[in-house]
């Protein structure tokens, strides 16, 4: 496979010697144009890689915040040509900053897989999560996007023993992602010390970037968590700051991009403190 | 088991009962469509019931609760007077048919629906697997009231989500997994139906997958529950095929069951996939009209193929992928999806599948209570709506089996109230 803009970060990463920040908001939330003005404005700000949700109606892995989130896009509108569309808006201005699209099947499969890998290529899209789609179905999608040119980023959970490591890892490719707990996401707080032995273990398997997320709140717990990770990745947080930004219609505000963008600068400015 | 005349009974190859093949899927559907957390489990289980299935004694304790705690065989009951009822409606058309009419007597089981048949061969796997606390989800609170049971029976915790929707219109049923110790968390996302308390489900299994075993109620979910709650289901049409061998020396012509996520369905149909004479239909929601958008749960009949809750199968959805809601006056039946099997058999025809409306239910529903003194759920309504439609275009000989599969105590105050009844 060729080298990615996400293998090209994740080198430019090691060569400044920290770990990256990784961010995650659902497309369309509150409305299209507030969450292009954040996605924009994300580089800036410090994310290193975005993680973009292509939002459900039935996000079973996804704790109350991210839930809220996808339903706020989903009222606004938000469709996955939409979706697409602000990936194309985004490449315009920024042609360095990796895009990850993060969701569930579903949507991809109604869109047709073929189509989508085409579109999303297409629109600058460089690799895709996809919760619901195991090692076991990789000729599903798995295998269909490493061939259109994207990564395909598996989540590897505490539930991933060493019998299992193989599998996830077979045909990831990017970075892996683990997920710091047995739960949904924003729920309890990772335990750095356990998070650390496991990423050691993986780190054992494979010489593929590890993100670590699901729980990171603060810009405290982002550094701790940076000493074993190449990438520490942050979601729930900052659709929390969209949803408080809102007004009592639920419409978003002249604080929503703002407020955002600020934490995404606290949390970056932690990573890259030494 | 099968009586000397009745050899048709285990799968052959070419057959079509040999599905799931090794990943799961019947045809383009069932499969694993889940959270990398939850895949160990899945795969643990799909162990654990391979080697169950080979183990005697395991059905022996399953036996064992069958008969003596559930109440097995459920009988196969002459509708008598219904039959009378078809026979002079064909009359008055000036046709001369009116099939007989039969009755497979599953609300009679132990806690009043086919469910327990499922609970208690998942709560003997979970057992095996060593697991110590038990969720489920619920739609009707038929399954939670089963999975409550058995729970108890076998001294563990047990929590179940059920919409908050649901929490209200079935209110008996909430009272009774209290009672039974269950802990009942009422779901407040989406529209607070059977779609939603699965999702939640879903997410107490990824938090609490080390020590937790998910009894999914119906037939669908990631392999192997598709096949594993088929295979407890098909008790139900194995007795049904020695009963009707007891009773008119042959096997049954029709078969007629509801589907919501179509376990009782599956089970009662799965004995006779092979059997090319007997015609089958299954019975979907069709709420307020198939064509009414979002106002049915009739998947197969009103949605399209997608992948949700672990198997791609026909969903309600719009042409985003967002998934639809539905409607449909049962709780039982209200779901967007349905059982990867009945996707299958849909596809290569084997399977009829018909929609009937709320109003149609709750006709059939008081003819039901009226002319045969059985009071059936409002989910067997459904298929006994179908029954009043096709039993007078039948000839006289043609034997008619319908799953009972549900009663209608759970029913009684929310049908009171669609028929404006001061009680």
């Amino acid at each position: 496979m060729t080298e990615t803009r996400i293998d090209r970060r994740f080198a430019a990463l090691k060569k400044e010697g920290r770990a990256g920040l990784v961010t995650f908001v659902t497309a369309g939330d509150p409305d299209q144009a507030t969450s292009q003005a954040i996605l924009d404005g994300l580089p800036a700000a410090g994310a290193d890689i975005i993680e973009l949700g292509m939002p459900f109606s039935d996000p079973m892995a996804d704790g109350p915040a991210i839930q809220a989130s996808s339903l706020r896009a989903l009222h606004a509108g938000q469709r996955m040509t939409k979706t697409l569309a602000m990936v194309r808006a985004f490449r315009e201005k920024d042609q360095d900053t990796p895009i990850v699209l993060m969701g569930y099947y579903n949507p991809i499969y109604v869109y047709g897989n073929e189509r989508f890998l085409a579109d999303a290529v297409a629109a600058g899209v460089d690799g895709l999560i996809v919760v619901d789609v195991p090692p076991e179905a990789d000729d599903e999608l798995c295998l269909p996007a490493l061939q259109a040119g994207l990564n395909f980023i598996r989540l590897a959970t505490p539930t991933t023993d060493d019998k299992r490591l193989p599998a996830v890892l077979n045909n990831t490719s990017g970075f892996l992602y683990y997920v710091s707990i047995t739960g949904i996401t924003g729920a309890a707080a990772p335990q750095v010390m356990d998070v650390s032995a496991q990423v050691e273990r993986i780190r054992r398997s494979t010489k593929l970037p590890i993100a670590v997320g699901f729980g990171v709140r603060s810009p405290e717990q982002a550094k701790a968590l940076a000493a074993s990770a190449d990438a520490v990745v942050v979601g729930s947080a900052l659709v929390t700051e969209i949803a408080k930004s809102l007004d009592e219609q639920g419409r978003a505000t002249s604080a929503t991009a703002p407020s955002v963008l600020s934490l995404v600068k606290s949390l970056a400015s932690a990573l890259r403190a030494r | 088991m099968a009586t000397p005349t009745d050899k048709s009974s285990e799968p052959k190859l070419n057959s079509l009962r040999n599905g799931p093949d090794e990943r799961g899927h019947f045809g383009l559907y069932g499969g694993r469509f889940v959270a990398e957390t939850l895949m160990p489990l899945i795969l643990d289980l799909e162990k654990a019931y391979n080697d169950a299935k080979a183990d005697p004694a395991f059905h022996a304790e399953l036996t064992n609760l069958n008969t003596f705690y559930s109440g097995r065989p459920s009988p196969l009951y002459y509708a008598e007077r219904l039959t009378a009822h078809f026979r002079e409606q064909a009359k008055a058309a000036g046709k001369s048919g009116g099939a007989k009419v039969y009755f497979k007597r599953d609300e009679l089981n132990h806690t009043g629906s086919h469910k327990i048949n499922n609970c208690l061969g998942q709560i003997l796997l979970a057992k095996r697997m060593g697991k110590t606390r038990i969720i489920a989800e619920t739609g009707a609170g038929q399954h939670g009231v089963a999975v409550a049971t058995v729970c108890a029976r076998f001294g563990l915790p047990c929590e179940i989500y059920m919409g908050a929707t649901d929490v209200k219109r079935q209110s008996p049923n909430v009272a009774r997994m209290y009672m039974l110790g269950a802990k009942v968390n009422p779901v407040t996302s989406g529209a607070g139906t059977l779609k939603d308390a699965m999702n939640e489900a879903l997410r107490d299994w990824v938090t609490n997958v080390r020590d937790t075993y998910y009894i999914i109620g119906t037939a669908a979910g990631p392999h192997p529950y598709p096949q594993l709650v088929r295979d407890f289901q098909s008790i139900i049409g194995k007795e049904v095929r020695e009963q009707m061998m007891a009773a008119e020396g042959r096997l049954p012509d029709t078969l007629v069951a509801c589907i919501g996520g179509g376990s009782n369905a599956i089970g009662l149909f799965h004995p006779f996939l092979d059997d090319k004479g007997v015609k089958i239909f299954g019975v979907e929601a069709g709420g307020h009209g198939v064509d009414v958008p979002n106002g049915h749960a009739a998947s197969m009949n009103g949605g399209a193929p997608g992948v949700l809750h672990g198997n791609r199968t026909y969903l309600l959805q719009d042409d985003d992928g967002q998934i639809l809601e539905g409607h449909s006056i049962s709780a039982g039946l209200d779901y967007p999806g349905v059982g990867p099997e009945h996707s299958w058999l849909k596809d290569t025809g084997r399977v009829t599948y018909v929609p009937a409306t709320d109003k149609e239910a709750l006709e059939a529903f008081q003819l039901c209570a009226r002319q045969e003194g059985i009071i059936p759920a409002l989910e067997p309504a459904h298929a006994l709506a179908w029954v009043m439609k096709l039993a007078p275009t039948l000839p006289q000989d043609d034997l008619l089996v319908m799953n009972m599969c549900g009663r209608g105590d759970k029913d009684v105050f929310a049908v009171a109230g669609y028929l404006g009844i001061a009680i």
